[in-house]
């Protein structure tokens, strides 16, 4: 049995092999594919999620949102652990 | 960020219409339901595919189900569910696995498994780009499995491949069809899912379709056994939470409100039948009266812009009370159609599965009390089986 995946400042975030962000050329649109799921990632959400490609820490994603949006460390943070929290509660999300 | 399986936004627009007749906003379908064939070694009685099974002679050929994928992809549409019957049967699964991939579908292998699935294909639809696996279990004790499934020797091939699925990487769904005669090993049910490694486990209650609906008495739970297994349910979610999600489906016919079936009728899903039949749902075959349309005659989206039994029962413009004047009415899209048939005699009656229904009362009863009774000999899925009793 696995362990839960648990997301800090440290944790390096990437989709599992089998789950997908893609975008739909017919629908304009990104989304992400899992099994018998399909999320569609509001903007602020895909901006975090193409971010996430195993090599780059929550920290340093953090890092450069915060510079995009002149806005602090710790309140960029919190939202994006908590996105990442939930959705590797629920299997999206791996470290 | 949104998830699609749940409800969103509305889709009928009453601004440019007027609120009696809402115009119809169409939206393309998120997944193709591809049940490429009826054949099945199993028999089990609770299969939701209908009495009359289609032939092997029957079924699209290869190149029908390639182009049909493409016409999807065309559509926008992001996922293919293999599924059946036993989709494994068909000798060129990996072809159209390896042609899902290329056309740039997800997909999914909804399987009940069997001997021709062995290791190498298993391998082998992994490299050519299958996303997922689905395993359904009829049990985890081997003797009762093999009795339910009417298939001997069924269990242990279901045992190998959720041990080939892992091996080779691909995610594992394990679909535990829980029930009377199964309900009190559903601890092991989940037990046996966690040992698997399994990414998911879904705990579906038998729903009562086709094969199901005849043998009703056999399979459905009390009130009390439901309980029971909710709180199973919820207590393992918690124990588990972050390493196994657990998806949990109740009998309707001990629910409040309605189910969200196929995300609405012609609203999320096409599913195409063996011989090509494109359905709103899987089960929309039982309904007297609706005209399907073939693959073979028109594309995907001409049919689910034109087919009448897509837009039958299509927005909220059919519903009679009590769901014309339901604040629900955009969320769970009046629930099932081919439920509302088998229990009411009218498709388009509100799902008896809601406590609105005047037939609520009686159904909820009914099933009760058959769920007292000792469970009737099973009826097991065949080719040609006969009945006596028309439901």
């Amino acid at each position: 049995m696995t362990d839960r995946v648990l997301i800090d400042e440290d944790s390096i975030p990437k989709f599992p092999v089998h789950v997908k962000l893609r975008f739909n050329k017919q629908r304009e649109q990104w989304v992400v594919l899992a099994p018998e799921r399909l999320l569609v990632p509001d903007e602020t959400s895909l901006e975090i999620l193409q971010h996430c490609d195993g090599e780059v820490s929550v920290s340093g994603i953090v890092d450069v949102l915060a510079e995009k949006y002149d806005a602090p460390h710790e309140t960029i943070g919190k939202d994006v652990i908590e996105l990442l929290q939930g959705l590797a509660d629920k299997g999206f999300i791996v470290t | 960020m949104t998830e699609s399986v749940k409800p969103s936004t509305p889709q009928t627009n009453a601004e440019a219409g007027d609120s009696e007749t809402p115009v119809v906003v169409m939206d393309s379908p998120l997944a193709l339901l591809a049940e490429l064939t009826h054949r099945c070694p199993f028999q089990c009685p609770y299969c939701s595919n209908p009495l009359q099974l289609e032939a092997a002679g029957q079924e699209l050929d290869t190149a029908t189900w390639c182009r049909v994928m493409d016409e999807a992809v065309e559509m926008g549409m992001h996922q293919v569910h293999f599924s059946g019957g036993e989709p494994t049967l068909r000798k060129d699964l990996e072809e159209l696995v390896g042609h899902a991939t290329k056309a740039g579908l997800y997909s999914n292998l909804i399987t009940a498994g069997g001997t021709l699935l062995d290791e190498s294909r298993v391998q082998s639809m992994a490299k050519l780009g299958l996303e997922h696996v689905q395993l359904s279990f009829d049990d985890i004790d081997e003797k009762n499995a093999d009795y339910i499934s009417g298939y001997k020797g069924g269990h242990k091939t279901k045992l190998n491949i959720a041990k080939w699925v892992r091996d080779a990487g691909m995610p594992l769904t394990i679909n535990a069809v829980c029930h009377r005669q199964n309900i009190h090993h559903l601890e092991e049910f989940i037990q046996l899912a966690v040992d698997f490694g399994a990414d998911r486990l879904e705990v579906a209650q038998v729903q009562y379709y086709g094969w199901a609906l005849k043998n009703r008495a056999a399979f459905i739970t009390t009130p009390q056994q439901l309980d029971e297994a909710t709180a199973t349910v919820e207590a393992a979610r918690e124990r588990l939470k972050g390493t196994l999600v657990i998806d949990y489906v109740i009998p309707d016919y001990y629910a409040k409100r309605p189910k969200v079936c196929m995300g609405g009728w012609a609203r999320r899903f096409m599913n195409i039948n063996p011989v090509g039949l494109a359905l709103p749902c899987h089960a929309a075959e039982v309904i007297p009266d609706l005209e399907f349309d073939s693959v073979k005659d028109h594309n995907l989206a001409w049919i689910w812009e034109n087919s009448k039994s897509f837009n039958e029962f299509r927005g909220t413009a059919w519903m009679p009370e009590p769901c014309r004047s339901c604040d629900r009415k955009e969320l769970d899209w009046g629930g099932c159609r081919c439920q509302a048939f088998a229990l009411t005699g009218e498709a388009a009656n509100a799902d008896p599965a809601c406590d609105l229904s005047p037939f609520h009362e009686k159904i909820f009863r009914m099933a009760a009390a058959e769920a007292l009774k000792p469970p009737p000999e099973f009826i097991y899925r065949r080719m040609g089986a006969e009945f006596n009793t028309p439901y």
